[in-house]
């Protein structure tokens, strides 16, 4: 029975790794309306600039904040820069924009810092503690409690602060949002700026597990994206929740049920999005959009 | 009906006219695709590419997509070509221009550039397409054509056993033999012992596990769990939990670079699973074990063929002290410790030394060279690993040497096997 | 997505734009410049080296594929991320096909095309119920999870190490080199194809899905079955991505899983978005851009394609947010009104 909670331990590991990356992912949609693919690709060269900062000697609690601001800058220029253009045009060519800017930011890290695995510090110590023969390493329970809080910081955003509400306005209409004097450029602005350093935050809880490469987040941004669709994709609980659920439904079902084995276990998770979806088509925590005719 | 528009509408008609009439008399197609030898014991043959000064080649790696790792190789063989072309007036007088086209690991793309480099740039020979799926996808069209794909990096067995395509010859030690170096070695040390696998889930992971069960058929060696992972999983830590739970007394590791790396730290982390841990070469170099820990990979077992750059054992060798140097000199951007550099330098040697010994300056010539060299000594390669080829035997490299990973670096220990003598032929 | 619909409506104002050019030209123009179009496509391949002819077969191919795309995203709103699935099975089935069966290959076209239309009815259904960017990344994940499973039969798709099949050879009567055979059978589909969805889009089907691309519960009230329609144009449209799955197969002669990731899926989609939604050229702009835009960035950036193919992405978008298609009219329109001014 161990054996089993072991298994669940471990989903919960990397569904906490998911989880971090969908926060910033819903993040972006709140503010935004748009699905960015490039997230993961941001995230993955933020985790670049802490892992450059530490190899040049800084220390990490200090590099920490560095990374974070540099990320939420670039998030702001980006949007400054390559999505302004596209305000209030179709939602889709903006997709496809970030579509372009995954392939961009992938292609700038690799020839800058090489393909090269590189190991980042942990801001967690090593070892693991023993709860009645189970193992759960401390990266594990610091990535969890990270992601707990920064998805405890969004809610209160989204939910408490002005700048939430603003920001839920600008979503649901910019048009009408302007006429009541929010300036929907910086609200954009901030989101991206924001997004960028919730995803710098995964990108620096991964990388000490999955190793440093430009395609650190190439494979977790699919696993993000299934959690932010089971969860609703405008509730940061549900990508946290979401993401736990992927996570563990896809370790035991590796682990257990032979016909789908190892190979085949990305089809588990998957499989529960569409069940969810066709059930709720708004996922787990999203809101029904009311629709007027 | 306006006139302005009956004017345009008459311009553009004539235009298209003469477009099309211009096109007609020039067209590309039909172009002579290149020459044959005229007079002398080479007469008939194809020399397409190549001239008594200059020398054409085409390579197609993945530069870009998930699989840029590899995009390194090339580097390493610009950089020995451009050393050569600088400082030895070329091949047999000729300079040598390699182009690399990049495939992003997708089988239509690199057909489509094969043929680029074939009837567009009309190459003498393609010299490497990475990665089986893209040589499968294109080896019919070049035995076809019969423009010669030599030394593909991909150690499939498929390369040196089909007698269909002449045209194409493999280079590094296949999978299937490197799984045999590491079966014979269990036999013989460890009878009896149970082994759990990781393996990548394509032809690369495939083929050293198939050769490995392959190679324990009938022996005192069993393989009790398996797991796969994709290149597109974020981790194989789950993978590594389920082989723990076998509690088998050998690990086979058969990852690439970054999933290598994982792989032994969570067999580190597992501290209730302590199998004897062997990974493949490919995972075995000092750029995947160092963000590990070194401290971390002790005890652990590989094989190897060449020479590693960052093995201090080797810093005084001559012929990596010439790879370093020119490296350095001739690809500044490029970080000689990457393993991927110093392989595109030994293929490249591979590749002089072979044309040097060609009878003919030809296709044909390049052709039969590659299939006759005997006991030919390359640059980075261990000491007793040589290049060896027939009439019937397509695999260069057939040698490797077992080696352990001790204090600061890799150990090798036991004799270079020859895995064709050890083994007999691959069919 | 709500602004696909606004793109769309933007898109449908401008369809009348051939009617605008007909008033423009006289009749007899039209048919002088298709006349010539038609004589440069069909000499192409006596022109051009058989390495060109080979790229432009693989764009008609592309078109097919996005002439579909379109129909279901363009058209009918619905966004896929998952084509290239769709395409992977069309080019395996007839991979299969043409190693086990002894049928003649052009058979196994309406094979994969009957095999894809059922599954789009298939998935059709249930997406109905999914709107927007929860469709795009339920079809996402289809086209994820394909590779690993083509990978674990590998007696019946050759696994990780993919299929070779042999390439159509042409009839000897045509006296055609084998590129060039190739590229009109291409050709030919890509023509019936292109013809089948126009007057689609021209029949009461395709009013209907308009209708319910602008509004739905209006067209409901008006008496159009929403449902019925949607899950039409899904099918239509995995149908066509079938279509060029199978046609790609005989070009290029090998199938494997590494020639379906969902890069593939996602290249679809920019490209039919930068070749110009709900228009029937966007397809064909879409195609030259999923087909050249790797060698052209390379020829950019050679040492890091994907900068290159990543700025190329953003500034075509930048230069034309409404894909190519909508550039040319934009272009055309304003001629137009210089030479009226004139």
């Amino acid at each position: 029975m161990s054996g089993f909670f072991q298994q669940v331990v471990l989903g919960l590991g990397s569904g906490a790794i998911y989880a971090s990356l969908a926060l910033a992912l819903v993040l972006i949609y709140r503010f935004t309306d748009i699905v960015n693919f490039a997230q993961g690709e941001l995230a993955m060269f933020s985790t670049y600039i802490a892992w450059q900062l530490t190899a040049a000697g800084v220390p990490f609690w200090l590099a920490l904040p560095i990374t974070l601001a540099v990320s939420f800058l670039g998030g702001v220029l980006i949007e400054r820069l390559v999505i302004r253009p596209f305000e209030g045009g179709p939602e889709l060519t903006v997709v496809i924009v970030t579509v372009g800017l995954f392939v961009f930011v992938n292609a700038l890290a690799g020839l800058i810092w090489s393909f090269l695995v590189k190991s980042v510090p942990s801001p967690f110590p090593d070892g693991a503690l023993d709860v009645g023969g189970v193992n759960i390493s401390l990266q594990t329970l610091g990535t969890l409690g990270v992601v707990a809080a920064v998805m405890g910081l969004l809610f209160l955003l989204f939910q408490k602060t002005k700048i939430g509400l603003a920001m839920r306005a600008v979503a649901n209409d910019p048009a009408s949002a302007r006429l009541v004097g929010i300036r929907v450029g910086r609200v954009l602005a901030l989101g991206w700026g924001l997004s960028a350093t919730v995803g710098a935050i995964s990108g620096i809880l991964v990388a000490p597990v999955l190793f440093l490469d430009p395609n650190l987040m190439g494979g977790v941004l699919v696993y993000a994206f299934a959690a932010a669709t089971l969860g609703g994709f405008d509730s940061p609980v549900g990508a946290v929740v979401g993401g736990l659920i992927v996570g563990v439904a896809e370790t035991l079902s590796g682990a257990y049920v032979d016909a789908i084995g190892s190979d085949l276990k990305i089809g588990v998770p998957l499989a529960i999005i569409v069940v969810v979806l066709l059930v709720r088509p708004r996922g787990l925590f999203g809101h029904a959009v009311v629709e007027r005719v | 009906m306006n006139k302005v528009h009956t004017r345009t509408v008459r311009g553009l008609a004539v235009a298209a006219a003469g477009l099309l009439a211009v096109t007609t008399a020039c067209s590309q197609r039909g172009e002579g695709q290149g020459g044959t030898a005229e007079s002398g014991p080479c007469q008939g043959q194809q020399t397409t590419g190549i001239t008594d000064t200059s020398m054409k080649l085409g390579g197609i790696y993945p530069l870009s997509g998930p699989a840029s790792a590899y995009g390194e190789i090339p580097k390493g063989v610009k950089a020995y070509f451009d050393y050569l072309n600088a400082e030895k007036g070329g091949l047999k007088g000729r300079k040598v221009e390699f182009i690399v086209r990049d495939d992003s690991y997708s089988p239509p793309k690199a057909v489509e550039e094969a043929r680029r480099l074939v009837e567009q740039e009309q190459v003498f020979a393609l010299f490497q397409t990475l990665g089986t799926p893209s040589t499968t996808a294109t080896w019919d069209y070049t035995n076809q054509q019969k423009v010669p794909q030599v030394f593909v990096a991909t150690g499939a067995s498929k390369w040196g056993a089909d007698k269909n395509h002449p045209w194409t010859i493999g280079w590094q030690p296949n999978y299937v033999s490197e799984a045999r170096v590491y079966a014979k070695y269990l036999q013989e040390e460890k009878p009896g012992s149970t082994v759990a696998v990781l393996y990548q889930n394509d032809d690369f992971g495939k083929d050293l596990l198939d050769g490995f069960e392959k190679a324990i058929e009938g022996k005192d060696v069993k393989i009790i769990a398996r797991q796969s992972y994709e290149v597109t999983d974020p981790s194989v830590q789950a993978q590594m939990r389920n082989l723990a739970n076998s509690k088998a007394d050998v690990f086979l590791n058969i990852t690439t670079p970054k999933f290598g790396s994982q792989a032994l730290a969570a067999d580190d982390a597992i501290t209730s699973w302590n199998p004897l841990h062997i990974v493949n070469n490919v995972a075995a170099a000092m750029s995947v074990l160092r963000p590990v820990g070194l401290k971390k990979v002790q005890g652990k077992l590989s094989s190897t063929y060449y020479k590693d750059p960052v093995d201090p054992q080797w810093a005084d060798d001559p012929e990596m002290k010439l790879y370093k140097e020119k490296l350095a000199k001739y690809a500044p951007q490029a970080d000689p410790e990457d393993q991927y550099h110093a392989f595109g330098w030994a293929v490249a040697d591979s590749f002089a030394k072979a044309f040097a010994q060609a009878k003919c300056p030809t296709r044909e010539g390049l052709r039969d060279a590659v299939r006759s060299m005997n006991n030919v000594k390359i640059n980075m390669l261990l000491p007793g690993v040589t290049m060896q080829t027939g009439p019937d035997d397509g695999f260069p490299i057939e040698s490797m040497q077992m080696m352990e990973f001790e204090g600061e670096r890799w150990k090798r220990f036991g004799d270079v096997i020859d895995t064709r003598k050890e083994f007999g032929p691959l069919t | 997505m709500k602004s696909t619909s606004e793109t769309a409506e933007r898109e449908t104002a401008t369809e009348a734009v051939p009617a605008a050019t007909a008033r423009v030209l006289p009749p007899w123009a039209r048919w002088v410049l298709l006349a010539l179009a038609a004589a440069a496509v069909l000499y192409a391949p006596f022109y051009f080296a058989p390495f060109r002819v080979f790229q432009l077969t693989l764009v008609l191919v592309y078109a097919v594929v996005l002439l579909g795309l379109n129909l279901l995203v363009g058209y009918s709103g619905q966004i896929s991320l998952g084509h290239g699935a769709f395409f992977a099975v069309g080019a395996y089935g007839t991979a299969i096909l043409m190693r086990d069966g002894d049928i003649p290959y052009l058979l196994t076209l309406p094979i994969a095309a009957a095999v894809t239309f059922v599954l789009g009815l298939a998935f059709g259904v249930p997406a109905l119920r999914l709107r927007g960017l929860y469709l795009a990344l339920v079809t996402l994940s289809m086209a994820i999870f394909l590779p690993p499973l083509l990978k674990r039969f590998p007696e019946l798709t050759g696994g990780s190490q993919g299929l070779s099949v042999e390439q159509p050879a042409s009839p000897a009567w045509t006296g055609l080199a084998e590129d060039q055979w190739l590229y009109y059978v291409s050709l030919a589909v890509a023509v019936v194809a292109f013809v089948l969805v126009r007057n689609l889009l021209r029949s009461r089907a395709g009013r209907a899905l308009l209708a319910v691309r602008e509004n739905e519960a209006a067209a409901e009230v008006m008496g159009v079955r929403p449902s019925f329609y949607k899950t039409l144009a899904f099918a239509w449209s995995a149908m066509l991505a079938g279509v060029g799955g199978a046609v790609s197969t005989w070009v290029i002669g090998y199938v494997a899983p590494d020639s379906f990731t969902v890069v593939l899926s996602i290249n679809l989609l920019a490209g039919l978005v930068i070749g110009g939604l709900a228009s029937l050229s966007g397809a064909v702009y879409g195609a030259f851009f999923v087909m050249f835009v790797s060698s052209v960035a390379q020829d950019i950036s050679g040492a890091a394609p994907g900068i290159a193919s990543g700025l190329l992405i953003i500034a075509v978008m930048l230069i034309a947010p409404t894909g190519v298609a909508g550039l040319v009219r934009r272009l055309t329109a304003a001629a137009r009104r210089r030479l009226a001014k004139e």
